[in-house]
């Protein structure tokens, strides 16, 4: 273990704020979730007992008859901005009289910086040009994202949970969403960070930045691994295995929906329906190559002079 | 000669004071205001009047007028849910994240100052910030956590409206609104990041545009790119660097980008976002809880 390669690494000033992020976003899902506990709680109570249904002010804080529903913003919201935005200046304050920002060399086009890394935020997205063609990576994937991010209120047709934490009456949203944030996207940025050293090879944590480390690893594309030859071939297998691959996941989807969630498919349009499978079935897509490029040292699924997938 | 600093001013032959009621302080005590008179003058006069619409003892009216004449504060309504006010709720995560902003907007334009957009200038001045310029350093660097901090809160601003459902009708477009800003928060801080033109800044920069040139159809190693014409020279990567490379011209690109125009790209997308927290019935919640059982459809 160097601990003196962990230190440069979380010292480093600029990786400074993926620390916070390490703490930040941990603390935040077990907030939401203690809140969604706090609701799922009192949801279960109220659809055991039709009485406190006609009752019950339906929020578990407190409430008594005659307090007014709503209070004056003035104190009682401002007075709260107010303490945010002097707390908020403080710690930026003391933050950067703690740690200076990282001004490096002059600007060198000669001299590689090894490794090469975008800004921190977009480590997520150059960590996946290690599993797929630059265009999709660069392109295409964050395209999607935000694509997928948009649509998302016109594919959630539940109208359960609306406005108020909960995980019993969403859980396959929340469960989607967090784990595209949680791991495709944060969890990325950190291996992007901290595990990828020069060369943009895969160093644990704590093992030495080795700048002369070769990677000795040999990657597959799969029809290699299925020996199949030719050009035609090569295409029409990759295109299969894609396409296949795509069809089995939709298709288990699909079967674990109709099974499960038959409400959702009920309640959903075609094109709603069929929207969120594909942005699932790309989501996979993204998990399965990775799991294949890490635990199997396979690169591309399809192969073709134009492009790789 | 009557300047010498021996000389002793004469005496004054009453002292004024409490003791003697003709004095010059008693006089002048008399004929003073109380406090609250004062005060009730000065909110007579044209210039309060003018400027202050509404009284300012404590009734509820006034509480709502408080919020309501101020152009800064009327974003607010006058009265909200009364759980909405709990850290629990929103964690504030917007609000900071606007704050923020607002922070980077002032501590970058003390910076604008102090900056050239050229090559061999622009590190130059990064150096006088953090050397000579009196709490440049101190500047910079609030200028650069206060962005990062800026993309984290968005991206937790994000994940508590996704958390409590506050996209769900009628909030869809604000979510949209949202994402947008999501991505320009982004844009802003990556184009900050070449400015200071040092090497942490240029491969950043490097590695980020390489992408644009494999975009499909329009980059020169996107696929169909090449066989569509486009060399290094004419393709969308060009056009965001102004050449082929990383260079003057990028980093002038990249200044503009960042000072001028997604800033006023942001800002609007701001109010709208404001104006639709506004007109989508204020905030979202903590809303009473629905139960399966009495959905209908
Ligand atoms: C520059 C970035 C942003 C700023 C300054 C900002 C600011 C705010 C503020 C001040 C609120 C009021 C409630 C709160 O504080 O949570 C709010 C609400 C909201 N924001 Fe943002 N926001 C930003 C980005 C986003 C993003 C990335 C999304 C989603 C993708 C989003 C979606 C929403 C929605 C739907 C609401 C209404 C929530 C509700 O009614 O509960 N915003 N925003």
């Amino acid at each position: 273990m160097d601990w003196h390669q962990v230190w440069e690494l979380v010292s480093l000033p600029d990786n400074v704020p993926i620390v916070l992020l390490l703490l930040m976003v941990p603390f935040y899902t077990w907030l939401a979730f203690r809140e969604a506990g706090r609701n799922d709680r009192l949801i279960a109570e109220l659809e055991r007992d039709p009485d406190m249904r006609k009752t019950h002010h339906r929020v578990p804080y407190p409430w008594k008859p005659g307090w007014p529903k709503t209070v004056h913003v003035w104190p009682h919201l401002l007075k709260r901005e107010f303490l945010a935005a002097i707390i908020v200046t403080v710690v930026m304050i003391v933050w950067s009289i703690c740690l200076d920002a990282p001004l490096e060399e002059p600007a060198n086009p000669s001299l590689t910086m090894n490794p090469s890394k975008a800004p921190w935020y977009f480590l997520g997205l150059q960590e996946l040009l290690v599993y797929f063609d630059p265009w999709i990576a660069g392109v295409v994937l964050p395209s999607i994202i935000l694509m997928g991010l948009m649509a998302i209120p016109y594919i959630d047709v539940n109208p359960l949970g609306n406005g108020y934490y909960t995980w019993k009456q969403r859980k396959f949203a929340i469960a989607t969403f967090l784990f595209g944030f949680l791991v495709l996207w944060v969890l990325l940025v950190i291996i992007g960070t901290f595990i990828r050293g020069p060369g943009w090879l895969w160093f644990n944590l704590g093992e030495t930045w080795d700048h002369h480390r070769v990677d000795h690893q040999v990657n597959y594309d799969l029809h290699e691994l299925f020996g199949v030859t030719g050009a035609w071939q090569v295409i029409a297998f990759g295109a299969a295995f894609v396409g296949g691959f795509c069809a089995i996941v939709g298709g288990i989807t699909h079967l674990w929906v109709v099974k499960c969630m038959p409400l959702m498919r009920k309640r959903m349009s075609l094109v709603q329906y069929a929207t969120m499978l594909q942005l699932w079935v790309l989501m996979m897509l993204v998990v399965a190559k990775i799991i294949a490029r890490l635990g199997f040292t396979v690169k591309n699924f399809l192969v073709t002079p134009w492009f790789n997938i | 000669m009557s300047h010498g600093h021996d000389e002793v001013p004469p005496e004054p032959e009453t002292p004024a004071g409490e003791g003697n009621p003709g004095g010059l302080f008693t006089k002048l005590r008399a004929k003073a205001k109380s406090p609250a008179q004062l005060q009730a003058e000065l909110k007579n006069t044209q210039v309060w009047k003018s400027i202050f619409r509404h009284k300012l003892d404590d009734s509820a009216r006034n509480r709502s007028l408080a919020v309501l004449s101020s152009v800064f504060l009327h974003l607010h309504p006058a009265r909200v849910n009364r759980d909405a006010v709990r850290y629990n709720f929103t964690w504030g995560m917007g609000g900071i994240t606007f704050y923020l902003f607002v922070l980077l907007t002032l501590t970058g334009t003390l910076l604008m100052f102090y900056f050239h957009p050229s090559k061999g200038e622009a590190y130059r001045d990064i150096m006088f910030l953090q050397h000579d310029v009196p709490f440049g350093n101190l500047l910079r660097n609030m200028h650069r956590w206060c962005a990062h901090a800026m993309v984290i809160t968005t991206w937790l601003h994000m994940m508590r409206v996704f958390m409590s459902g506050s996209y769900k009708p009628p909030r869809e477009f604000n979510w949209n609104i949202g994402v947008l800003l999501l991505l320009f928060t982004m844009l802003l801080s990556f184009t900050g990041y070449l400015l200071p033109d040092d090497q942490l800044g240029f491969w950043a920069v490097t590695v980020g545009t390489n992408m644009a040139r494999a975009t499909p159809v329009m980059g020169h190693e996107g696929p169909f790119g090449p066989e569509l014409g486009f060399t290094a020279f004419n393709d969308v990567r060009f056009a965001l660097l102004g050449g082929s490379v990383v260079d003057a011209n990028a980093l002038l690109r990249a200044y503009i980008w960042h000072c001028i125009a997604i800033p006023i790209i942001a800002s609007v997308l701001l109010i709208v976002h404001f104006w639709r927290i506004r007109k989508d019935g204020a905030i979202s919640g903590p809303a009473p809880v629905m139960l399966a059982s009495e959905i209908t459809d």
